[in-house]
């Protein structure tokens, strides 16, 4: 699943033969291999999947409605009305997520681009973990589970503890990583010893993480004292991740730690001892075990890191998003997301981290969109989950544009299968 | 697996669904399993007993045949139940010592009883309407059900359906609006149907024919179904909530005599015309997949494609359109939220029924019957919250809550194990 390689070449054999490369010029080789390549896809697949988005903006606008009415007589009407709601809705979505034109120095400008990036880190984090699972076999969907134990133990050391600035707020992020790698290792620990299929295991202990940390928001040690409200106190100030660009954005430091977070998973992946066990098992357990690798004890592994980083998202929301307090939702649906992030990635750190801030644009975007043009913000999940589709299956996108198949064909297609089959 | 030693001899005949294992395995999970439950049991039930008297009600007021409540003295009904549950766990180590399969029903047995205890328990001095609390589970059960039929038979052919909550919210969707226009409930169990095909069509043609990963393709239809329902809530329904979100719903049909059966009658026979659809569908989809040619056949393509086409069986096919057909199945339990319970379209109003129906499947291990028990185990944790929140439970609610969720990961974990699915399921075919 290297980038080289990932041109998957899936489509059937084409007839048409390949021209003959002496006699093509540098150009129409160059041409050829934008035309083939993997980016023109994702490119092609966002395009597409807009277009969709566009289509469904403009069938339900009102007064795209009202002037198809009278289409036959006066088919401008609809058409300019189709493209006002379309590029009005598109424009509030680039201005809320990259660049507002409407504010005079760049400074404010660029704020939409911060925000992207501060919604974009939750996102990275919690996506790194999932693909880490997909990488080894294991499909996480515990996200939801790891986020809130995080949380809990990160965030009551957040207002709970005294300590210097600083310190506190490393003992918080530890607090956090361990909650998540410790509900997450207990899945791995589950299917280790007993076998039990981690799909349930993880959407079981979701449920059990999120009535725990309900009873404690009411009952327990997160309750705020003398408040019915099921919200835990605010985290101290020393504690809370500093502002990386002064208290006018609300980028905090959470972005570097993903940063990080995203090299280490890189490094651990494909450079070092471990990660070459772990990918082994991901694709193929019992040549792994035959090979010596103990398959059990990566499993339990690998839950543990990918725990971790969804926890990272986790002590994200509550050290830097969400400072005054949370409550049961505070993984806001992040640990779901995170599937459809690291999917978008192929479960390669660097290409979660693109897909992560490339969600973080549309979510901060389509809170300018509802606000501006009534769009609701659910026409994101739809252009999100397509463009997922759409890459997953260059040979529709190629068919679409009519592209050309890459490079000589291939007598026999090769299948895309991915880590993520052995998942199930 | 390190608990797994061979044992030379088998004592009895293992059914062919237990996977790999060809002799009965000496392992002491399921002893271990049940002692953790005595004693938790014993702890609850009579170290920190109540005392005080627990009526179960066991006739409604519209039966036929009124039964009288059933008092149960509530600590020494404690003290009774532990020391059955106990003898049970003995009893089971001892077959495992003597290398006897420690049987299903047994298991069923020491589930039951602990129920009663803690019902006991939960419920001293107050009352329990036992038929209430079925029915209830059962209702909470159906879309549940449908669900994970329709991931029984994707899965059972090869392609692994993740997509059920998609289809369920599809099914929601659609049923809502056509029966709010055509104010045929009817109607609008055909529309769901469509819509769960619908659904099944892309999670099939992106995993047939563009080889996509299966659960790719599951997962972000999920996402897409949830974002197009959403949207058009908000744009369509929402507004003219009176003409398209007003379905009606299914009415109550009181079989004759059967439903006039003390406790099983009311639960199961007095209920709407989806859940009898549901008997039906459970019964055709176990018969289908078992006793049938179209069953032999798409098990054989779930199971080893190559050989299927080599004895010329069409794959690509049979796998399509018995994918279409989860998802009809799995659209009629999204109907069930619109025109059975709810009586409205809501956003994301499955709240992750989807993903428990798959949890059902699994914990069924593939199998219609028991994907469908495991359904109702859901069904009936789920409501058995509802039920002890009304009369009042000393326990938080929340704990009550959590309580079907760790009964499952204890019951995969020690009792199901290493499940094993259809052996192609989520691998594209690809003919060479």
């Amino acid at each position: 699943m290297s980038a080289a390689q990932q041109p998957t070449p899936t489509t059937t054999p084409t007839p048409t033969a390949s021209p003959e490369p002496a006699e093509t010029s540098r150009w129409q080789n160059v041409f050829r291999e934008i035309t083939t390549g993997n980016a023109i896809i994702s490119v092609l697949a966002v395009l597409l999947a807009l277009l969709v988005g566009a289509v469904m903006i403009a069938l339900t606008n009102p007064n795209v409605q009202e002037s198809a009415g009278y289409f036959f007589s006066r088919p401008g009407d609809m058409l300019s009305a189709a493209w006002d709601a379309v590029s009005g809705a598109y424009s509030a979505l680039f201005q809320g997520s990259v660049y507002n034109f409407r504010r005079p120095s760049f400074a404010d400008g660029i704020r939409p681009f911060t925000e992207t990036l501060t919604y974009a880190t939750p996102l990275i984090a919690a996506g790194l973990g999932v693909a880490l699972g997909f990488r080894v076999g294991l499909f996480n969907i515990g996200g939801r589970g790891q986020m809130l134990i995080a949380a809990t133990l990160g965030g009551w050391v957040a207002f709970a503890v005294d300590l210097p600035a600083g310190i506190h707020m490393i003992a918080a992020l530890v607090a956090g990583v361990l909650g998540g790698a410790l509900w997450g290792g207990l899945v791995g620990l589950l299917k280790a010893r007993t076998g039990a299929h981690e799909v349930i295991t993880t959407i079981m202990l979701n449920y059990v993480a999120f009535y725990l940390v309900s009873f404690l928001l009411r009952d327990g040690f997160l309750k705020t004292p003398g408040s019915n409200n099921p919200k835990s106190p605010a985290s101290k100030e020393t504690a809370v991740f500093f502002d990386l660009l002064g208290p006018n954005y609300n980028l905090h430091f959470g972005f570097i730690l993903v940063i990080g977070a995203t090299v280490f998973t890189w490094w651990l992946l494909g450079r070092s001892n471990l990660g070459f066990k772990f990918r082994a098992v991901g694709e193929n357990p019992n040549a792994a075990r035959v090979a010596g690798i103990s398959v059990q004890r990566m499993y339990v592994y690998a839950m543990l890191f990918s725990g971790g980083l969804v926890g990272l998202a986790g002590i994200n929301q509550v050290l830097g998003t969400t400072t005054s307090g949370f409550g049961a939702g505070i993984d806001s649906g992040i640990g779901f997301d995170a599937i459809t992030v690291a999917l978008l990635g192929r479960s390669k750190p660097w290409g979660v981290f693109a897909a992560g801030v490339l969600f973080g644009a549309f979510k901060a975007g389509s809170f300018s969109m509802q606000a501006a043009e009534g769009v609701p913000i659910d026409i994101v999940l739809v252009v999100q989950s397509l463009i997922v589709l759409f890459i997953a299956a260059p040979p529709l996108v190629r068919a679409i544009f009519r592209l050309p198949a890459p490079g000589a064909p291939r007598r026999r297609p090769v299948p895309n299968v991915t880590q993520e089959v052995v998942a199930k | 697996m390190s608990i797994i030693a061979p044992v030379n001899q088998p004592t009895q005949p293992v059914e062919p669904e237990e996977g790999p294992a060809t002799a009965v395995i000496k392992s002491w999970k399921v002893p271990i399993i049940l002692g953790v439950f005595t004693v938790l049991g014993f702890l609850l039930m009579v170290v920190f007993g109540r005392t005080g008297t627990s009526t179960m009600v066991l006739s409604t007021s519209s039966d036929l045949i009124q039964l009288p409540d059933v008092l149960l003295p509530t600590l020494p009904t404690g003290i009774v139940i532990s020391i059955l549950l106990a003898g049970i766990t003995g009893f089971s180590a001892w077959m495992v010592q003597t290398r006897r399969k420690v049987p299903l029903w047994l298991i069923s047995v020491f589930g039951v009883l602990l129920l009663i205890g803690f019902l006991t328990w939960a419920s001293a001095d107050e009352r329990i309407p036992v038929p209430g609390l079925l029915f209830g589970s059962l209702s909470l059960a159906v879309p549940l059900i449908f669900g994970a039929l329709g991931g029984v038979i994707s899965e059972r052919v090869g392609v692994v359906n993740v997509a059920i909550e998609g289809q369920l919210l599809a099914g929601a969707f659609t049923s809502a609006i056509v029966a709010s226009i055509t104010q045929q409930p009817l109607l609008g169990l055909l529309a769901a149907m469509v819509a769960g095909v619908l659904v099944s069509f892309v999670l099939a043609a992106f995993s047939i024919k563009y080889f996509v990963d299966q659960v790719i393709v599951g997962v972000v239809l999920n996402v897409l179904v949830t974002g197009l329902t959403g949207f058009l809530f908000s744009e369509l329904l929402a507004p003219n909530a009176a003409t398209l979100n007003q379905p009606p719903k299914f009415e109550r049909i009181n079989i004759p005599l059967l439903s006039e059966i003390p406790i099983i009658g009311p639960v199961f026979f007095r209920q709407t015309l989806i859940v009898y659809i549901m008997y039906i569908a459970v019964a055709a989809v176990y018969f289908g997949i078992f006793h049938t040619k179209w069953g032999l056949r798409l098990r054989a393509v779930g199971e080893h494609p190559q050989a299927a086409d080599t004895v010329g069986i069409n794959v690509t096919g049979t796998r399509f359109w018995n994918v279409s057909l989860a998802g009809a199945v799995a659209g009629l339990g999204g109907a069930y939220f619109t025109l059975g319970s709810v009586g409205a379209f809501g956003k994301e109003m499955t709240a992750g029924a989807g993903f428990i129906a798959l949890a059902a499947v699994i914990f069924g291990r593939w199998d219609p019957i028991r994907a469908t028990l495991a359904a109702l185990l859901f069904g009936f944790a789920s409501n058995l919250q509802n039920v002890l929140s009304i009369i009042g439970s000393p326990v938080p609610s929340e704990f009550m809550l959590m309580l079907p969720y760790l009964v499952t990961i204890f019951a995969v974990a020690g009792l199901v194990g290493q499940s094993r699915g259809p052996a192609a399921s989520g691998k594209p075919y690809i003919k060479s």
